[in-house]
């Protein structure tokens, strides 16, 4: 039974509907904005400070799409599903998009290309210099992302440098953090499934790890009491 | 040779519209419309006031007085009525811009009594009425600027604090006023968190509060003011960030010392002071107070141009209040 449920969901994986699938998906948000901005939100409207939603709407899909690039790893190791991976690289340059978007509203939106201002916010403003920091992260695993990239690098080195999207999500939740005023639910909720995911990582590893030394384990009692 | 410097603040709009068409304004705009009524009133110069009809979502409030002020100049739109009262900032209803607005109905504000004590010679409680039909209310036309860098201009109607606070006869002690904002958890569901430390408080300097600008508002664009934006009763003062213009007064108490209020001791003081008087030359913590941006109704293009914050929000009629303080330090 087990068995059967498993090939079913590896199956799932070799569809070659998938990537389409999560690629149409992952645009949704960039739809209901395009919709927002001609006052046909589906799920709300741009309101009062329409400037002020562009830029929240935009990081707050950059911060969930990177939550759930990140959650791939994790439902890999509890699952035993390879195809998860697949789509690995597609939810995180999705979650760079909107990252970019975020900034580009900030940048040319909220700030009317004042580079001078900008400037100033950059180095003066601890959220802005963390979004910053964040965003330059994002930016580096982006560009480095093409299979091109990772056999220049070479794979060790690689994946060193793409170990930085942990860091690049803690300063995301605390530039959120720092910018909200007094209620901090939406940030504190952010941050809970961030730890999450990155404690799942070690704590599935092992427990994968154990669940393998002990089927060995029973595979040699077994041998022996033949 | 005495120089009287005309003020803006203090040109009753009579002084600017053609006296026929000011005291026929209000049947005019009700009979015709706001559009018909603009080229009249364009022709004082008013072009915000033009924009001024009551949009019939709350009662009317009538007689509104002869001294109706606006501040506010040629670039300076009315925000409409409906982004006024769907994007407040009110706690106690919810911490997003929308949530005031749909939560509006927790608040019931009667019957509602407002308690003055302190230093003064004729404290008491009072019921809404009680405190507000001995004064004569008048039209004050504002700008709004909010402490997260977005303003406003907003019709309000109310009464002169000044004036209100007088009756109750502060002594020689009273050196400050504090107003306190409705606190009841059981109605208030916001009230049960720790987002604020409730109730709400705020305060002013005597010499603050008795300044003509300085407005308890009841109602906005003519009507009865919406419970988002502080029913029945709330602060209006100009020249101070928004947070100031505390909202639900159920308490005003005259005090000798500097009342300890609710933004100025928030995270150990990591917001505001006392003061809060709009001042693009002093940064909130996290981000530059130099330049704003208007809601004015307008499409995202129109919103694209910041404008520069003004000292005092332009209101420099007030700066005397201030003479010799440093207000870098006194924020």
């Amino acid at each position: 039974m087990v068995l059967t449920q498993r090939a079913f969901w590896e199956a799932r994986g070799r569809s070659p509907a998938l990537k389409p699938v999560v690629f149409a998906l992952a645009l949704v948000p960039l739809a209901e904005l395009a919709l927002r901005l001609f006052g046909l939100g589906l799920w709300g409207a741009l309101g009062v400070n329409p400037i002020e939603s562009i830029v929240r709407f935009s990081g707050d899909w950059a911060l969930r799409m990177l939550l759930v690039a990140l959650a791939v790893t994790p439902l890999r190791l509890l699952t035993g599903l390879a195809w998860p991976m697949k789509l690995r690289r597609m939810l995180g340059l999705f979650a760079f998009f909107y990252a970019a978007l975020h900034l580009a509203a900030y940048v040319g939106l909220d700030q009317g290309l004042d580079w001078a201002r900008i400037w100033a916010d950059v180095v003066k403003r601890l959220y802005i210099t963390v979004g910053m920091a964040a965003f330059a992260i994002l930016l580096a695993l982006a560009l480095t992302s093409p299979k091109a990239a990772v056999r220049r690098l070479g794979g060790r080195r690689w994946q060193a440098l793409h170990r930085l999207v942990y860091p690049a999500a803690v300063l995301a939740v605390v530039h959120y953090g720092l910018m909200v005023k007094a209620d901090l639910t939406q940030p504190v909720i952010h941050g809970v499934v961030l730890a999450l995911l990155l404690a799942a990582r070690p704590a599935l590893k092992s427990w994968r790890g154990r669940r393998r030394s002990g089927a060995e384990g029973r595979v040699r009692t077994a041998g022996r009491g033949l | 040779m005495l120089i009287r410097r005309r003020r803006p603040w203090d040109m009753p709009e009579s002084a600017v519209t053609p006296k026929e068409v000011y005291l026929s304004r209000r049947a005019f705009m009700a009979a015709a419309g706001a559009a018909a009524a603009a080229p009249a009133l364009l022709a004082g110069g008013r072009e915000a006031e033009a924009l001024v009809a009551r949009p019939g979502v709350r009662e009317a409030l009538e007689p509104i007085a002869e001294t109706q002020w606006s501040t506010v100049g040629p670039n300076d739109k009315l925000t409409p009525f409906e982004d006024v009262t769907s994007y407040n900032n009110f706690y106690e209803l919810g911490t997003g811009k929308g949530d005031p607005k749909a939560n509006a109905e927790q608040l019931v504000t009667e019957p509602w009594t407002i308690t003055v004590d302190g230093a003064c010679g004729k404290p008491g409680k009072l019921s809404y009425d009680d405190f507000v039909k001995p004064h004569a209310l008048e039209e004050r036309i504002y700008r709004l600027r909010c402490v997260e860098a977005w303003s406003m201009v907003i019709p309000w109607v109310g009464i002169p604090l000044g004036e209100a606070l007088k009756r109750f006869e502060p002594t020689a002690q009273a050196k400050y006023v504090r107003f306190e904002t409705i606190h009841d958890p059981k109605m208030l569901p916001a009230q049960r968190s720790g987002v604020l430390d409730w109730p709400y408080v705020e305060g002013l300097r005597m010499d603050e509060a008795m300044h003509p600008l300085a407005l308890l508002a009841v109602g906005l664009y003519g009507e009865v003011l919406p419970n988002q934006n502080g029913a029945p009763l709330r602060l209006v003062v100009p020249w101070k960030y928004g947070f100031k213009s505390i909202k639900s007064i159920v308490r005003i108490s005259f005090v000798e010392d500097m009342p300890q209020t609710t933004w100025a001791a928030y995270g150990g003081g990591s917001e505001y002071g006392f003061y809060a008087n709009v001042n693009p030359t002093v940064d909130h913590p996290r981000w530059s107070q130099a330049s704003e941006r208007r809601l004015d109704g307008g499409s995202i293009f129109s919103m694209f141009e910041r404008r520069d914050t003004l000292m005092f929000n332009g209101y420099d009629d007030v700066a005397p209040l201030y003479a010799g303080m440093d207000l870098k330090k006194w924020f």
